[in-house]
């Protein structure tokens, strides 16, 4: 569906906001919820410092939801293609770069700006590149605005009692539009007072040169036909409201117009006074406020004698246009339910926990949303089960049945590596099968077993980075590492792992490629030229191989799979087939009864230092 | 956070610190000025720049204020020892310059420029771009030639290389065409490159090859600092001739620059009996339009707001300061204090009252001696809890207050205020 060029929001906009902003985010939900929204307003966030990217937990009424957080402008863009806002709260040194990456992306229409203090000449220039584009630029230095009803920028609003306060919740007849972001609410709730309200509302920002002008946002809602009557608050400085005039006196604007221009208590000041806005500052008569406002009552529009009648002369003008059958009684519709219960500070408090590979609350428990008798009476494998679990999908069955393969080839590899060793001992000692099994899966590091997530690691980014196999081996040479997945104590060139040609047959059968394999393949030529017992292992063939799974899959992308192996998913395979083996050998030493285990002394070296050498630090008496 | 004035000295000085790079060389200028202040006589000057005692001076105050040979501040061709007599004369007293009356504290000093010539030349941001303004008939009585100046606009995204500047220059002699040419284009450069708002050179001329402006009025977009910071140098933004901060603004002003919040204020009249403590930019100006509006002009004793969510530590050291200066002078008779603002977006108004909370709380004895009057009216985030500590405390303290919401109108209470203090009197 194809908005009216004058509707920059309505009630299926959606927006991406720059900046990990969650209270803003919650109070633009708050607004959703109050307003009946079907979908949230927010549909990405970007946090620029990837610190916290992932998930952000807000709440669209009662109820805890996730939006995503990327930490690039370019990705959240290119997944919500729907979204064409985009809020800017990054800072003032940062605004501009955001701005114009913004602005160049197709799909966003309209472009807010909340810092203060960007250079005048960054957003001129924003400017010139907006209006060659065809977008819409709001501030900078504003709060934004809203459409009561439909949708609501950031902050603008405020809190949920003003919402309420206002009616934010439903349209009305009014277009408002002021410079200052902090008069938005004060006006808004004015009108709500003196009229039906709000139609849409808007602060273009306080600075000399704002992103879009009064004139812009007026003439917008003279061409909007749920727009009855309109107000403006300008300011001292600048010669926006000229043009104001100007439109009127064309006939551009037939609309009621209610116009005050603050800052007429200049006159009185001794010399130039630099307000909190930055445009706010005469240069000239024509600039002043009492000038603006002489031109605008002179063109036709309504200008109160001080701020103090704006209400009034509100009214006045709603009333009249209610007279003459212009403005029609609305029927009054509330805002959307609150559950009954609701209490901000006790419902939102925020988990501490999230959870979102499975849910035990409902009738039926659920891996990833898939219920358990489902999983059952489809006849799920112990792959499927691990593929829910794990990476929250049912990965193509291929996939299951290679972590099936690993977690069988991975499942125990005698009684004397280090996992099985620690099990026995425990077993022996006579704890339980927890402790024993524990004290087995704490020694699974970068020295056993650990080699998945390290071998899957730098042959990946030796791959990315377009190394020859020769480069490779001898940059880590260079760097004094060991290939992580190269090399085996006793197996060798000419007394092959079994385990790794299983693996490598399985590969050829069921991947159309395998780049990460066949490099590592190439690797092991090179070091086994060297020493024939440097070959590809098993930790590292199950490691590199999963890269190339993962990839042939074309479910993610380059980064999401640096990421699945920087979390350190590859070492799961080998913890969970692992375990197997040493339940295995805990029941072992039960059955056979075995006694404590003690350590032979003469399998020790025992090489004590001198006493007197030791105690010389310390001369006491 | 806007544009603001530097002085004479100070936009020749970044002239002749980056004329060459932005004129690849074609422009020579060679930035001979000097700023004698309180601190920094002519003497200390002169070592560091021998020119002062070999070459006939133009002397005048360097303090954001034009046409000061009308108002006799001007002395030209004169020795180093006229010079340094004139400036003694007049350092550190106080003139009246059109309506406003300020000490001169700073003085330009440079070689006198014989004029055979007198051009104008200036750079002027709008919107859409840039106005080069330029004329053979330049000097004092430029406004008045106004039809001998020729405009060019160039827009934002243009590039000056690829601007026609030939309309422009036709008053120039066809052997200077060049000449003229590279200065404009280079001065462009720098007012573009260097974050000008505005720079003007009336009048200036050639000698020998050398670009010489006489007068020059530069305005810099100080929000660019964090761009220009290196190549502006140290840089002072001077406040307007005859505006001398006070103490108590240039702590706030100090706390401003520290503070991702907004704390503005100035005293607009000392023995004022309207004062007003304002939360936002916009709210803030209508809050003073109202007390003017009302024919209280005369009684506002200040401007000031707080805005962007401040810290209560910053709103305490706000209302600390304001409430020591309301209360100094005793004499002034019956006095009022607006705590007014909108109803705030983000704001947090407990939070920030509970600074005003501390600051009453430290001057509660003073506000009562003095009989002061407070009225209160804020709306925003959790302003319920705000306005109910604020009128507990007014009750505990047994201070004067009346405490209002976002359901009464925003300045009302100013109407209140005023009708107060008018059956006070």
């Amino acid at each position: 569906m194809v908005k009216p060029d004058y509707v920059l929001f309505d009630r299926d906009t959606t927006a991406i906001i720059f900046g990990n902003q969650q209270a803003a985010v919650q109070r633009m939900l708050d607004f959703d919820y109050l307003s009946g929204r079907e979908k949230p307003s927010v549909v990405a966030v970007i946090n620029p410092t990837g610190g916290n990217k992932g998930l952000m937990t807000v709440f669209f009424g009662g109820k805890e939801i996730l939006i995503p957080v990327y930490n690039t402008l370019g990705t959240a863009v290119e997944r919500h293609p729907e979204a064409d806002v985009v809020i800017n709260f990054a800072s003032f040194r940062s605004a501009y770069n955001v701005s114009i990456e913004a602005l160049n992306y197709p799909t966003i229409k309209t472009l807010v700006i909340i810092a203060e203090g960007i250079p005048e000449r960054q957003t001129r220039e924003l400017i010139a590149l907006s209006k060659k584009l065809g977008k819409w630029v709001i501030g900078p230095a504003t709060v934004g605005g809203f459409v009561p009803g439909a949708f609501k920028i950031g902050n603008a609003g405020g809190a949920m009692s003003n919402l309420l306060m206002s009616k934010l919740y439903r349209p009305g007849s009014v277009g408002f539009v002021s410079k200052s972001g902090g008069m938005l609410n004060e006006i808004t709730n004015m009108i709500s007072l003196n009229s039906d309200g709000v139609y849409e509302g808007i602060a273009t920002g306080g600075d000399k040169y704002p992103g879009t002008t009064l004139i812009e946002h007026l003439l917008r809602y003279e061409a909007n036909p749920s727009i009855k009557m309109m107000v403006v608050l300008g300011e001292v400085g600048g010669t926006e409201e000229y043009e104001i005039a100007d439109a009127l006196k064309a006939g551009k604007i037939t609309k009621p117009v209610i116009a005050w221009v603050s800052g007429t208590c200049v006159k009185v000041f001794p010399s130039e006074v630099q307000f909190g806005h930055a445009g706010a500052m005469a240069r000239g008569a024509a600039e002043t406020a009492d000038a603006k406002n002489a031109a605008l009552k002179e063109a036709g529009a309504y200008v109160p004698t001080s701020y103090d009648d704006l209400g009034e002369l509100i009214r006045r003008v709603y009333e009249d246009l209610k007279a003459t059958g212009e403005i029609e009684e609305k029927v009054e519709v509330g805002p959307q339910e609150i559950p009954a219960d609701y209490n901000p500070r006790t419902m939102r408090r925020p988990t501490n926990i999230m959870s979102t590979i499975s849910d035990d609350r409902g009738e039926e428990l659920l891996y990833a949303g898939v219920p358990i008798s489902k999983v059952i009476k489809e006849g799920y494998g112990v792959g499927d089960v691990i593929s829910l679990l794990w990476f929250k999908k049912r990965l193509p069955k291929y996939v299951t049945e290679f972590l099936e393969l690993a977690v069988k080839i991975t499942a125990d590899h005698g009684p004397c590596v280090s996992a099985a060793h620690n099990t026995i001992v425990t077993a022996t000692a006579g704890k339980d099968l927890t402790a024993a099994v524990a004290s087995g899966v704490l020694t699974i590091g970068p020295r056993f077993g650990g080699a998945i997530d390290d071998a899957a690691q730098y042959f990946k980014n030796a791959l990315d980075r377009g190394l020859t196999p020769k480069q490779f081996v001898d940059e880590m040479k260079a760097m004094g590492i060991n290939i992580p997945g190269i090399g085996h104590r006793v197996k060798s060139v000419q007394n092959p792992d079994m385990r790794v040609k299983l693996l490598e047959e399985w590969a050829s059968k069921n991947l159309p490629t395998h780049e990460m394999l066949d490099f590592a393949l190439e690797v092991e030529e090179l070091t086994t030229a060297k020493r024939n017992n440097l070959i590809l292992n098993v930790d590292g063939c199950i490691g590199i191989l999963f890269v190339d799974i993962l990839r042939s899959t074309g479910i993610y992308s380059e980064a999401e799979i640096d990421e699945i192996i920087a979390m350190g998913t590859l070492n799961g395979i080998f913890v969970l087939g692992r375990t197997i083996g040493m339940i295995g050998h805990y029941l072992d030493q039960k059955r056979l009864h075995a006694r404590l285990y003690r350590h032979p002394w003469d399998d020790v070296l025992y090489m004590l230092p001198r006493e007197d050498a030791v105690l010389k630090y310390r001369e006491e008496e | 956070m806007a544009q603001r004035g530097i002085r004479e000295y100070d936009a020749k000085r970044i002239l002749a610190n980056h004329i060459e790079r932005f004129s690849n060389g074609t422009v020579r200028y060679r930035g001979r000025v000097a700023l004698v202040t309180p601190d920094t006589g002519i003497e200390a000057l002169s070592e560091e720049k021998p020119w002062l005692k070999t070459e006939k001076l133009t002397v005048k105050p360097d303090q954001l204020f034009g046409k000061r040979g009308k108002h006799g501040l001007l002395a030209v061709n004169v020795t180093y020892d006229e010079a340094k007599k004139w400036i003694e004369e007049r350092m550190n007293t106080t003139v009246t310059v059109g309506k406003t009356s300020g000490k001169l504290t700073h003085f330009l000093v440079q070689p006198y420029i014989e004029l055979a010539k007198e051009y104008y030349l200036t750079f002027a941001g709008h919107r859409d771009g840039d106005y080069i303004h330029f004329s053979t008939a330049g000097g004092v009585d430029i406004e008045a030639n106004w039809d001998k100046v020729t405009t060019i606009n160039i827009p934002i995204d243009a590039k000056i290389a690829d601007v026609d500047l030939s309309p422009i220059l036709k008053g120039v002699s066809g052997s200077e065409k060049e000449q003229f040419k590279n200065l404009v284009t280079a001065l462009f450069h720098l007012y573009r490159e260097l974050q000008f708002g505005f720079l003007e050179f009336n009048p200036f001329t050639f000698k020998d090859g050398e670009f010489l402006p006489v007068d020059t009025v530069a305005r810099l977009d100080d929000t660019a600092h964090f761009i220009c910071s290196e190549a502006w140098g140290e840089i002072e933004f001077p406040v307007p001739f005859g505006r001398e901060l006070r103490l108590e603004e240039r702590y706030i002003k100090e706390l401003d620059e520290k503070s991702g919040a907004s704390l503005k204020l100035t005293i607009l009249n000392p023995r004022g009996r309207v004062w007003t403590m304002v939360a936002g930019g916009g709210a803030s100006v209508i809050y003073a339009d109202t007390v003017v509006d009302l024919a209280f002009g005369d009684e506002l004793a200040n401007y000031g707001e707080y805005s962007g969510d401040p810290s209560t530590d910053e709103t305490y050291e706000y209302a600390k300061t304001l409430l020591d200066l309301m209360t100094k002078d005793k004499s002034a008779g019956c006095k009022v204090l607006i705590i007014g603002g909108g109803i705030a977006n983000f704001t947090d108004v407990a939070k920030t009252f509970d600074g005003i909370i501390y600051a009453l709380e430290d001057y509660a004895e003073r506000l009562k001696e003095q009989g002061i009057k407070i009225y209160v009216r804020r709306g925003g985030p959790n302003y319920e809890v705000g306005l109910a500590k604020i009128r507990e405390v007014g009750r505990r303290l047994g201070l004067d207050m009346e405490v209002h919401g976002p359901d009464m109108h925003m300045t009302r209470v100013v109407n209140i205020a005023l009708e107060n203090l008018k059956g006070g009197m």
